[in-house]
C-alpha cells in the first residue's frame, strides 16, 4: 500500500518545502493569495496534464497538446467575432478534441505506429491551423468572458478560487474516478504495465487505445478554452511548448514515463511545482525567466532519478 | 470425481501444418479427470502447438476435441476459456506493476452503478487465492512477490469456478526447488477436486514426481503414451530423442587428441543462481569439447557464461592461466573466445546487412573501432572465407538474410572464425539446416580442431557430439553431472548420465 503511494508523497513533499521556502524568504508569500494565483495561472496547463497523464499511463506520449491548446484559442476567437457564444464555440472545439484524440489513438493502435510519431503529425497540423484561421491575435469580447474572470470562491485568507481553477477541479476528481474507479481506468494501467500480458488478460487494445488518446484530446482542449477565457483572447502562437510543460507535470506528479505506475493527483502537484518555481523566481525580482527553464530542468532531472531508483524496488520481471 | 471411464478430454486425429512444416499429425491425446498428465517432447516436436489448438489459439487442420465426451468447437481462446480450459504460461503474463488484488479481477471487477467496488473487488482476490491456500497481501505489487508467488498468481486468475482443464506450460522453469514443491501442492490440491491437468516441463525428476501419465511427443507425432510407472527415465529419453538403446556406435578412433598442457579457457566453480549451479570445466588447444543434456538441461546457459554474455555470481573463468574478473562478451573477443549463439537470427546474424558486413562485425570489434578494415582488405577476407566455408553465395555483397539457413549458420562461423579465436564455442551449430550443410560443419569442427582452435560444442544432437567430441561433459537440470572422454563417448552412455543411471 505503502509504495503505490511514494511518487505522490514525494511529491507533496518537493511542493510543500518549496511553499515553505518561498515563505521564509519573502513576505507575503506564504498565503492563500499566491496559493489561488498559482491555481488559476496554471489551470489551463494542469488540465491538459491530466489528460496527458492517462497518455502516459499507459506507456504512450501526446505531443499535440500545446498546439491544441493554441488551435481552441484561435476558433474560439473566430467564432466570437462570428457572434456565438463563448460556451457554444467550446462545446463545438471539446467535442472536436475528442474527436481529434479518438483519430490519433484509432491510427497508433491501427497502424501500429509509435504515439510520438502520430502526435508529431498532429502538433504540426494542428499548429499549422492555427496560422490558417488567424496570424495576429484576436480578442474576444463575449460579456460572458468578463463574467467568467469575476466569478471566484473565496479563501480563507486573502485568496480565492478562480473560475479556471475550479474548472480545473472538477474535472481533476473526474479524471480521479475514470482512472481508480472504472475497468477503462485499470485497463491504462495494465496496458503500461505490460502490454504483451494485457492482450493476454482480455483488455480490449482497440477501444481502450482510442479513449486513452480522445480523453487525451479531449482535456487538452479544455485546457485550450480555459486558456483563451483566462487571457481573453486567440493567439496562434499560444502554447507553443506547452506539451512539454504537460509531461514535465506528469512526470513531476510521480508518474512513470514508461507507464503503469502513477496517479492522475499526482500531476495536480507536479503543475502546481511548476507553477510555484516560476513564482518564486518571479518573487525573488532580480532572477530573469531563463531561472525558471533551468530550476524546472534541475528539479525534472532529479524526479527521473529518485524514480528509477523506486522503479527498481518493485522488484520488476527480468527477461533473462 | 467424474466418471473414469470417459476421459475429461479428448483430442483425435489432431493435425496441423504450417507453411513449409507439418507441425502435428494424426495426434490423439486423452486426458483423466483428476490426473496431471505430462506432455514431454525436445524442441520442435509439437507441444506448444498442441496446447494452441486445445486452447484456441491455432485453428486445427483435421481432427476432434471431445469434452467429457461430446464433441466441442473451440475457434477462439474465449471459447476455450467458456468450456473450462484454462492455460498458464511460462511467462507470468500478468502486470507486475498493479496489485494482486487488480491482477486478479482485470476485466471482471465488481461494479456498483458503473463503478469499480474495490472491497468486493478484494474479497473476489482473496476468494480465488483461497482456492489456493494462498494467504498474502492483495493489495502489494504483484512485482514484489516472488516468482513463484506470481505463479501461483496467475494460476488463480486463470481457474475459473467451472475449469475442467487446466494447461501448465512450463510453470516451473524460473522456479527454485522449494518454489516448486509449493506449485506442486498446489498442483496436486487441483488434480484432487477432478481437474484435468496439463503439465509440461523439460524437467524429467518433477514429471516422475508428479505426473500419473505421460505422452510423449516427436516431430509432431505422438511416439509414446501411457503411465509414468511404465515409462521408466531411458526408456523415456530414448523415446524423446528417437535413438534406439544399444545400438552403440564406435567412437570415431580418429580422435588422437592433440590436447596437452594447460587449458586455454577453464570455469572453476563458475555458476549463476537459478540458472546454471557450479560447475569446472577445461578446454585446452586442439580439443572439442561436448555439452550434451536435453532441452532446458543449461547448454546454453553454460555457453553463455563461459563467454561472459551471462554474468555468474560465483567461481571464476581463468584464460591463459590468468583469472578473468569481470568477463563480458567484448572483452571475451578481444581475448580470442568467440561464440556463435544458437539463435542465428535473434543472436547472431543482422539479416539486412550484406556477407561481408557479417563476417566483419567480430574482427572489427576486436580491433576497435579507431581502426578500421580497409574495404579491399574486407573484400579480401569475405572471399576467403566464403571460399573456406563453401558458403553458397552469388558475391560477398548479398544480405545475409536471403542465404539459406545452412549457409547463414556458415557466415555466423565466419565471422567468429574472421577474428582468428583461440577458442570457439558452438551453441547448436547444426540447428535448423540440411543433411549436406551439417556434414560440412562437421568436418569443419574436426578441422578447426587440428589446426589447433580449442572447441566447444553445446548440441542436441548425439550423434553429432558422439562425432566431434574429444570430450564430453554431460548437463541434467542445470548442473553438470559428469563427463566423458575418448572410447567412453557413446550415445548410450550419454543417455544414460543424462537418465542419472
Amino acid at each position: 500500500m505503502t509504495e503505490r503511494y511514494l511518487p505522490l508523497m514525494a511529491t507533496v513533499t518537493v511542493f510543500l518545502a518549496l511553499f515553505v521556502t518561498g515563505g521564509v524568504l519573502y513576505e507575503h508569500f506564504f498565503s492563500t493569495l499566491v496559493l489561488g494565483h498559482i491555481l488559476a495561472d496554471n489551470a489551463f496547463i494542469i488540465i491538459a496534464a491530466i489528460g496527458t497523464t492517462f497518455v502516459i499511463l499507459s506507456g504512450g506520449i501526446d505531443l499535440s497538446i500545446g498546439s491544441m491548446i493554441g488551435f481552441v484559442g484561435v476558433v474560439m476567437a473566430r467564432l466570437d467575432t462570428l457572434g456565438w457564444h463563448p460556451l457554444a464555440s467550446a462545446a463545438v472545439l471539446l467535442a472536436f478534441g475528442l474527436l481529434f484524440g479518438a483519430a490519433q489513438g484509432y491510427i497508433i493502435d491501427f497502424c501500429d505506429i509509435q504515439p510520438f510519431i502520430i502526435t508529431l503529425a498532429g502538433l504540426f497540423m494542428l499548429r499549422g491551423a492555427c496560422f490558417m484561421v488567424t496570424l495576429d491575435s484576436i480578442p474576444i469580447r463575449h460579456p460572458f468572458v468578463d463574467a467568467f474572470a469575476d466569478t471566484s470562491i473565496p479563501l480563507p485568507g486573502d485568496g480565492f478560487l478562480a473560475s479556471s481553477a475550479i474548472v480545473m477541479l472538477v474535472v481533476l476528481a473526474g479524471a480521479i474516478a475514470i482512472a481508480h474507479f472504472t475497468r477503462f481506468g485499470t485497463n491504462v494501467y495494465a496496458i503500461g504495465g505490460d502490454r504483451a500480458s494485457a492482450v493476454l488478460m482480455g483488455v480490449p487494445m482497440r477501444r481502450t487505445t482510442v479513449m486513452i488518446y480522445a480523453l487525451g484530446g479531449f482535456y487538452s482542449a479544455l485546457g485550450g478554452v480555459i486558456y483563451a477565457l483566462y487571457t481573453s483572447s486567440g493567439y496562434p502562437l499560444a502554447g507553443t511548448g506547452n506539451e512539454l510543460n504537460a509531461i514535465a507535470a506528469v512526470v513531476l506528479g510521480g508518474t512513470l514515463l514508461t507507464g503503469g505506475v502513477g496517479m492522475v493527483a499526482g500531476t495536480l502537484f507536479g503543475g502546481m511545482i511548476l507553477g510555484l518555481i516560476a513564482t518564486l523566481i518571479i518573487f525573488h525580482g532580480s532572477l530573469n525567466g531563463a531561472w525558471i527553464m533551468i530550476a524546472s530542468g534541475v528539479l525534472l532531472f532529479l524526479f527521473i532519478v529518485v524514480q528509477r531508483s523506486l522503479v527498481g524496488s518493485f522488484n520488476l520481471r527480468r527477461s533473462s | 470425481m467424474a466418471d473414469t471411464s470417459t476421459p475429461r478430454i479428448e483430442l483425435l486425429g489432431v493435425s496441423k501444418s504450417f507453411p513449409g512444416v507439418r507441425a502435428l499429425e494424426n495426434v490423439e491425446l486423452r486426458l483423466n479427470a483428476g490426473e496431471v498428465h505430462a506432455l514431454l517432447g525436445e524442441n520442435g516436436a509439437g507441444k506448444s502447438t498442441l496446447i494452441k489448438i486445445m486452447t484456441g489459439a491455432v485453428p486445427r487442420d483435421a481432427g476432434e476435441i471431445r469434452l467429457d465426451g461430446r464433441p466441442v468447437q473451440i475457434g477462439t481462446t474465449a471459447d476455450a476459456r467458456a468450456l473450462g480450459i484454462s492455460t498458464v504460461y511460462q511467462e507470468v503474463n500478468l502486470i507486475p506493476t498493479m496489485t494482486v488484488t487488480k491482477n486478479l479481477t482485470l476485466e471482471r471487477q465488481p461494479r456498483r452503478f458503473g463503478l469499480i467496488s474495490w472491497r468486493r473487488a478484494r474479497a473476489l482476490a482473496r476468494q480465488r487465492l483461497k482456492r489456493l491456500n494462498l494467504e498474502i497481501d492483495t493489495e502489494k505489487p504483484l512485482g514484489s512477490y516472488s516468482v513463484a508467488i506470481q505463479q501461483l498468481v496467475a494460476i488463480a486468475r486463470a481457474l475459473e469456478d467451472d475449469t475442467r482443464v487446466l494447461v501448465l506450460d512450463e510453470p516451473t522453469a524460473s522456479l527454485d526447488a522449494t518454489e516448486t514443491e509449493l506449485l506442486f501442492q498446489i498442483v496436486r490440491d487441483l488434480k484432487a477436486s477432478g481437474i484435468a491437468i496439463v503439465f509440461i516441463t523439460h524437467f524429467l525428476d518433477q514429471v516422475y514426481q508428479i505426473a500419473d501419465r505421460i505422452s510423449v511427443l516427436r516431430n509432431g507425432r505422438l511416439v509414446g503414451t501411457g503411465p509414468t510407472a511404465e515409462l521408466p527415465r531411458l526408456k523415456l529419453i530414448s523415446l524423446m530423442l528417437g535413438r534406439e538403446l544399444g545400438t552403440v556406435e564406435a567412437h570415431l578412433a580418429s580422435h588422437a587428441s592433440l590436447a596437452s598442457g594447460e587449458p586455454v579457457l577453464a570455469a572453476k566453480g563458475l555458476g549463476r543462481r537459478r540458472t546454471m549451479a557450479p560447475f569446472d570445466l577445461s578446454l585446452r588447444a586442439g580439443e572439442v569439447v561436448g555439452l550434451a543434456g536435453l532441452l532446458g538441461s543449461g547448454r546454453t546457459e553454460t555457453a553463455k557464461l563461459l563467454f561472459g554474455a551471462i554474468r555468474p555470481d560465483s567461481g571464476e573463468l581463468v584464460l591463459d592461466g590468468k583469472p578473468v574478473p569481470h568477463n563480458s562478451p567484448r572483452q571475451s573477443l578481444r581475448s580470442g573466445v568467440a561464440f556463435c549463439p544458437e539463435d542465428r537470427k535473434a543472436e547472431g546474424l543482422l539479416g539486412e546487412l550484406s556477407v561481408r558486413e557479417n563476417i566483419m562485425l567480430a574482427l572489427q570489434t576486436k580491433r576497435g573501432w579507431l581502426r578500421r578494415l580497409g574495404r579491399d582488405e574486407q573484400k579480401r577476407l569475405a572471399q576467403e572465407m566464403i571460399k573456406a566455408l563453401a558458403i553458397a553465395t552469388p558475391d560477398a555483397e548479398k544480405p545475409v538474410g536471403q542465404l539459406s539457413g545452412g549457409n547463414q549458420q556458415k557466415v555466423v562461423l565466419a565471422r567468429s572464425l574472421a577474428s582468428q579465436p583461440k577458442v570457439l564455442i558452438l551453441d547448436e551449430p547444426t540447428r535448423g539446416i540440411d543433411v549436406g550443410a551439417h556434414a560440412d560443419v562437421v568436418r569443419l569442427i574436426r578441422r578447426l580442431c587440428s589446426e589447433g582452435l580449442a572447441l566447444l560444442v553445446a548440441s542436441s544432437e548425439l550423434d553429432e557430439l558422439v562425432a566431434v567430441s574429444d570430450r564430453v561433459a554431460v548437463l541434467r537440470d542445470r548442473r553438470k553431472v559428469g563427463e566423458m572422454a575418448g572410447a567412453d563417448i557413446t550415445r548410450e552412455n550419454i543417455i544414460r548420465t543424462i537418465a542419472g543411471r
